[in-house]
């Protein structure tokens, strides 16, 4: 009994142990370090995006444009305009000629002038002439306020009055609703739309980078011919899965720091936030169940295309061949990316429901469809059912292919060599 | 503690690997494997260690099959040398010790026990891709025997070392041997089996041609080999009745006979034709063993 104890105790401590080490040396990695301190930068950047963008307006004067009033009485109500439109832009008149004004341009004493003049209907008309013009907005913002200048002299012509005017331009009130109990307001959509496109890139770059480390990883020490002592020590199938659950619990790592670098950055400065890029995003009222699904279906997804790739790094010789290995894997999680990005504009469309029960599709696209629509409890159970399902298929598979792709070397690497990986664990 | 292969026969589709073989090794004994490339010893031993299922036959240790609940016992040296090029030595010394199951602190000091007998002690530090070759495959010996195994499978473990370092590896081996360690070795070169050996097996094209303890092997081969030095040409003896082969050297003859009857006829023939410095009557040698049996020599 005793003996039998200390067994068992060595075949699990072997599997934490591989675990762990493949764990910790990945950790130390630099090239895992940079790449985490990278993304740090990155969520820091974006949750910070209002304060960034201040601070580099404050930096800058505000930009001048410059007015050739040949009307002489447009310069005020332009004026005024602007300063509602356009906050970073202050218009000053120019008393000089216009080769004087465009001198001052070239000096960069203002960003451009306007030239203002009535036309034959004596309604206001303007060219705007600057060294580049590539700033659109400031050309859209004056125009708007040229356009709405020009509608109130219309209008005092035709003798409106201001009542009438603001009859005329009011928008007709439009609302979309939804009939469907418990279905998503038009609003509610359009954040879940947000976040859901947030965590769809997430799945989407951990899936990519993930796999192909596991895949890396196995082709290293099968190359470095190390992988002849491991497998006469550790039993094949357990050191793959204690490799996907290393790095695994690496990817979690990274999240973890990502997740809450975000999330104590985007509460610091949730009151610069509040109206801005993040709401429209989603972020200000999660629903929790959209992240236990993100969780889900990001550990199911990672799982699936883990299991996939060691496998597939299990049957190459050389570290060079990996990345041909694993190709049709990465173009199948882009396939899924794309039909995602598709199914965000219309989620409800067949094509989107049926790639939603493709197990390789499944953790994007069905995570997409729970995330945008009320759908049946079930729908989601019968896709994490046949998702997991093939996740074991997939592992039981590929961990014969694992344990003869290990011993095989050579120079071919293409799938007939899954063939030859199963003969060698066979009896005949 | 016998290990005992039973009727071995490994099939990859059509081709034979290793066909119809039967072996024991008896316990605390070295036993060596001879064979060109391709001959099955490999494969053999992937076999006893598990790594391979057998198509045919039986592979037992101590009357049990040996699987991962042994492989704490059990030491492997594999042919393709190969470490973790960016690991620190003792990283993953004690890495691959931990996966034998062996305790961590007893693995530090097995690993400074192992270096200082080979002489480099420095090398705990070191990546293992800034050592050389030669030293790269001590590295790896150690990680074959560092968990104390009870039997150890070295699979070439003098190949591509130097004269220097083949010395000390055989000492290495030699004093796990008397420690009480059964070591199963392979290689093609005869001298390192014909010393180190009790018992052997010459394999061929997946069949064993040859087995048996080295004395047996030798007396059961019958032919030997005799050479003489002398001043008076030697040739006649090229056609004499029962030599089998004969080779002319720069002061005298090689001839390899049937037996002893005819280095005495031989002695009696010339012994009156004049001055005879060498008449040497030596054992075969297990080149000629295996140049007989499998029919070409490779050295």
């Amino acid at each position: 009994m005793i003996f039998l104890s200390r067994k068992w105790v060595i075949h699990m401590n072997k599997f934490w142990i591989i675990l762990f080490h493949t764990y910790l040396s990945k950790l130390k990695t630099k090239s895992f370090i940079i790449t985490t301190l990278l993304t740090v930068v990155i969520t820091l950047g974006l949750t910070n995006m209002s304060n960034i963008i201040e601070v580099f307006d404050k930096g800058g004067d505000k930009e001048k444009v410059a007015v050739l009033d040949e009307t002489g009485q447009l310069f005020a109500p332009l004026k005024e305009q602007m300063s509602a439109l356009n906050k970073n832009l202050s218009l000053e008149e120019f008393d000089g000629t216009q080769k004087e004004a465009e001198q001052a341009v070239e000096e960069g004493e203002y960003i451009g002038f306007v030239q203002i003049r009535y036309d034959q209907e004596q309604l206001p008309e303007a060219t705007y002439k600057a060294m580049s013009v590539a700033d659109s907005n400031i050309f859209t913002d004056l125009q708007a306020g040229l356009q709405q200048l020009k509608t109130m002299i219309a209008a005092s012509k035709i003798n409106l009055t201001p009542e009438q005017l603001q009859q005329l331009y009011e928008p007709v009130s439009f609302e979309k609703i939804a009939l469907e109990e418990n279905a998503k307001t038009e609003e509610e959509l359009n954040q879940a739309r947000g976040l859901v496109y947030v965590l769809l890139f997430v799945i989407y770059f951990a899936v990519i980078m993930y796999a192909s480390m596991i895949a890396m990883e196995v082709a290293t020490e099968k190359s470095s011919r190390v992988m002849e002592i491991l497998i006469s020590s550790v039993s094949p199938i357990k050191q793959m899965f204690a490799k996907i659950l290393g790095i695994g619990l690496l990817s979690l790592t990274q999240l973890a720091v990502l997740l809450s670098v975000g999330y104590f950055s985007i509460k610091r400065n949730l009151s610069s936030l509040e109206g801005g890029f993040f709401d429209a995003f989603g972020f200000g009222n999660v629903s929790l169940s959209t992240i236990a699904y993100a969780v889900i279906f990001f550990i199911l997804g990672y799982f699936l295309y883990a299991t996939l790739a060691a496998f597939l790094g299990s049957l190459v010789s050389r570290i060079e061949d990996v990345q041909q290995m694993i190709t049709p894997m990465t173009l199948l999680v882009v396939a899924g990316f794309m039909i995602a990005m598709f199914g965000l504009g219309q989620p409800e469309s067949p094509f989107i429901v049926i790639t939603s029960y493709i197990p390789f599709f499944t953790p994007m696209i069905m995570f997409l469809r729970v995330g945008m629509l009320n759908i049946p409890i079930w729908e989601s159970v019968l896709a994490i059912s046949i998702l997991a399902g093939t996740i074991v298929i997939l592992a039981v598979f590929g961990a014969r292919v694992y344990r003869g792709g290990v011993l095989m070397y050579g120079k071919s690497n293409s799938f007939k060599d899954i063939k030859k990986a199963l003969q060698l664990t066979k009896k005949e | 503690m016998v290990l005992k292969l039973e009727h071995v026969t490994k099939r990859f589709g059509d081709f034979t690997a290793v066909n119809d073989l039967s072996i024991s090794i008896p316990d605390k004994e070295m036993f060596g494997f001879l064979g060109a490339n391709g001959a099955g010893k490999t494969t053999t031993f992937r076999m006893i260690l598990g790594l391979l299922d057998s198509s045919d036959g039986r592979i037992t240790w101590d009357g049990k099959p040996i699987n991962y609940s042994t492989s704490h016992l059990v030491g492997y040296l594999p042919e393709e040398r190969g470490l973790y090029p960016k690991l620190k030595v003792s990283d993953q010394i004690v890495y691959l010790a931990r996966l034998r199951g062996m305790p961590k602190s007893e693995a530090v000091s097995e690993l400074k026990y192992w270096l200082e007998k080979f002489k480099v002690p420095e090398y705990e530090n070191k990546k293992v891709e800034e050592l050389s070759k030669g030293n790269q495959q001590k590295i790896q010996f150690i990680a074959a025997v560092i968990h104390k195994p009870k039997l150890l499978i070295l699979d070439e473990p003098f190949s591509g070392l130097d004269p220097v370092n083949v010395e000390l590896l055989k000492e290495a081996v030699l004093s796990l041997k008397e420690k009480g360690t059964t070591i199963v070795f392979s290689s093609h070169q005869m001298h390192h089996v014909e010393e180190m050996c009790e018992h052997l097996c010459i394999m061929h094209k997946g069949a064993p041609v040859v087995h048996g303890s080295l004395k047996e092997i030798k007396r059961a081969f019958g032919k030997k080999n005799l050479v003489i030095h002398a001043d008076f040409p030697l040739e006649f003896l090229k056609n004499y009745s029962g030599v089998v082969k004969a080779r002319t050297t720069t002061e005298g003859i090689h001839l390899q006979i049937d037996g002893e009857y005819v280095a005495e006829k031989i002695l009696k023939e010339i012994v009156n034709k004049g001055f005879i410095r060498k008449f040497d009557l030596e054992e075969p040698s297990l080149n000629d063993i295996f140049i007989e049996k499998v029919g070409n020599s490779y050295e």
